[in-house]
């Protein structure tokens, strides 16, 4: 009998590399329907945390479960309910945009509508470029309109608003209030928290691998780390 | 999904990648073409001679050329980490092994294919045999180099020594191969008197046999490992 509750729950997950301790026993439970605001400071973690939950990495301790399934163990099946956007665009960069996320559709059997989801991230009248001509921030709006390819059940979105311009800022804001409505348990990691904040529900603070702090986002905000 | 739905998306973007930007393609044809010219002009061979050699250089040509083509194959998948976003996509890994192979193989048999009017020009040796034996040689022999191919530059790719690592790991592999794909073509050049052709022909399929089943089982350890 499955004994997790819905969303995400990390168990006690750890991750090193070669000694080192990149992320050390952090457990916690991000309900559907809830935005998760991870801060810290670089190489606190954040990156390696976003990527076990990815199952980009095999956790050295501990478990990840999505909606009650083990992420790592059951990881063909979890990776199709999984959004990854990562600090890299993971486009090819001698495709267009329509092209890039044709491919990505079609090797992974979505049938979300493509021209829509352009227009969802602004790239209408660039469609037809090779990603290669655009700028870093066109580049981080197809990366973003890739991962929301299937509307994920699990959001992860690491550093979402570097590379954006205002515009960009807000159509991170208005896709997660999306993903929060569709049911979507959703973590966003962020140095600049009131990016964030207008759309988290909670946060906690990773320092040198371990949660340091956890509680309301409007408690973040007044919160500094020592 | 199933995993030839998958790996013909995974073809298909491979193909779609080449052919809005043909660089792979044209670069190992004319690297291939001067080890021909090479092979030719170099050796105080007779023209009898010469034209006994013309299997044996189209095919050194085109072992070495693989190793560019193949390494080539996964910088695009590299360059904007799009290898592990693949990894993270709900696709089969046997999927991304048959994909990229069936691929690779459509690469090196258009090389091969339009290198044959050029060996036949310059070492003076019409196909005086069965032309769907010379054909069939092309074709296996193509497959025979991709499939080890594909898998031994997944390895290498991430290495900073990629271009030398591949051919030292696949070269002995390939011998066999390369053997009887030379030994045939030069039969279907010179004409089959003692019908020697469907021996070699059977080599290569149990070669083929033989790698593309292996070789795609250990492609998805090795890709979860990268």
């Amino acid at each position: 009998m499955n004994s997790h509750p819905p969303g995400l729950v990390v168990d006690d997950l750890a991750r090193r590399f070669g000694r080192r301790w990149a992320v050390a026993r952090v457990s916690i439970e991000v309900p559907p329907a809830t935005v998760l605001m991870l801060t810290g400071a670089n190489g606190s973690g954040k990156t390696t945390f976003l990527r076990c939950l990815a199952t980009a990495l095999r956790p050295h301790h501990g478990s990840v479960y999505l909606n009650g399934q083990n992420t790592w163990t059951e990881r063909a099946e979890t990776r199709a309910a999984i959004g990854f956007l990562s600090h890299q665009s993971r486009l090819y960069t001698d495709l267009s945009a329509t092209d890039n996320l044709r491919m990505w559709a079609a090797m992974g059997g979505r049938t979300d509508n493509i021209e829509a989801l352009l227009e969802r991230v602004a790239l209408p009248a660039t469609r037809r470029d090779p990603v290669r001509t655009f700028s870093a921030g066109m580049k981080r709006r197809l990366s973003l309109a890739r991962t929301l390819l299937g509307r994920p059940k699990l959001l992860l979105l690491d550093e979402p608003f570097s590379a954006f311009d205002p515009e960009g800022q807000d159509l991170v804001r208005s896709v997660v209030t999306e993903a929060r409505q569709n049911g979507a348990t959703v973590i966003i990691t962020t140095h600049v928290p009131h990016l964030a904040a207008q759309v988290c529900d909670i946060a906690a603070h990773l320092n040198a691998g371990r949660i340091q702090w956890t509680g309301s986002v409007a408690e973040r905000l007044e919160w500094q780390p020592s | 999904m199933s995993v030839i739905l998958q790996s013909i998306a995974v073809a298909r973007k491979d193909l779609l990648i080449e052919w809005r930007s043909p660089s792979r393609v044209s670069g190992i044809l004319f690297f291939a073409l001067a080890l021909l010219l090479m092979v030719a002009f170099t050796t105080d061979a007779s023209a009898a001679t010469l034209r006994k050699q013309a299997g044996g250089a189209l095919w050194l040509g085109m072992l070495l050329a693989s190793t560019r083509s193949l390494d080539l194959s996964y910088a695009i998948e590299t360059e904007e980490d799009a290898l592990e976003g693949l990894v993270l996509w709900p696709v089969d890994p046997r999927a991304m092994f048959f994909g990229k192979a069936f691929a690779n193989t459509t690469i090196l048999f258009l090389v091969a294919s339009a290198l044959t009017p050029l060996a036949i020009a310059i070492f003076d040796a019409p196909i005086y045999g069965s032309v769907t034996h010379y054909v069939a040689f092309l074709a296996l022999g193509s497959a025979a180099l991709a499939a080890p191919g594909t898998l031994y530059a997944l390895l290498t790719a991430r290495a900073r020594s990629a271009s030398v690592l591949l051919p030292v790991l696949l070269f002995p592999l390939v011998v066999p191969a390369l053997i009887a794909a030379s030994r045939g073509t030069s039969l279907a050049m010179e004409g089959d008197l003692m019908n020697q052709a469907p021996s070699w022909i059977k080599l290569l399929l149990l070669f083929n046999a033989v790698h593309w089943s292996l070789d795609a089982l250990l492609y998805g350890r090795i890709v979860e490992d990268g």
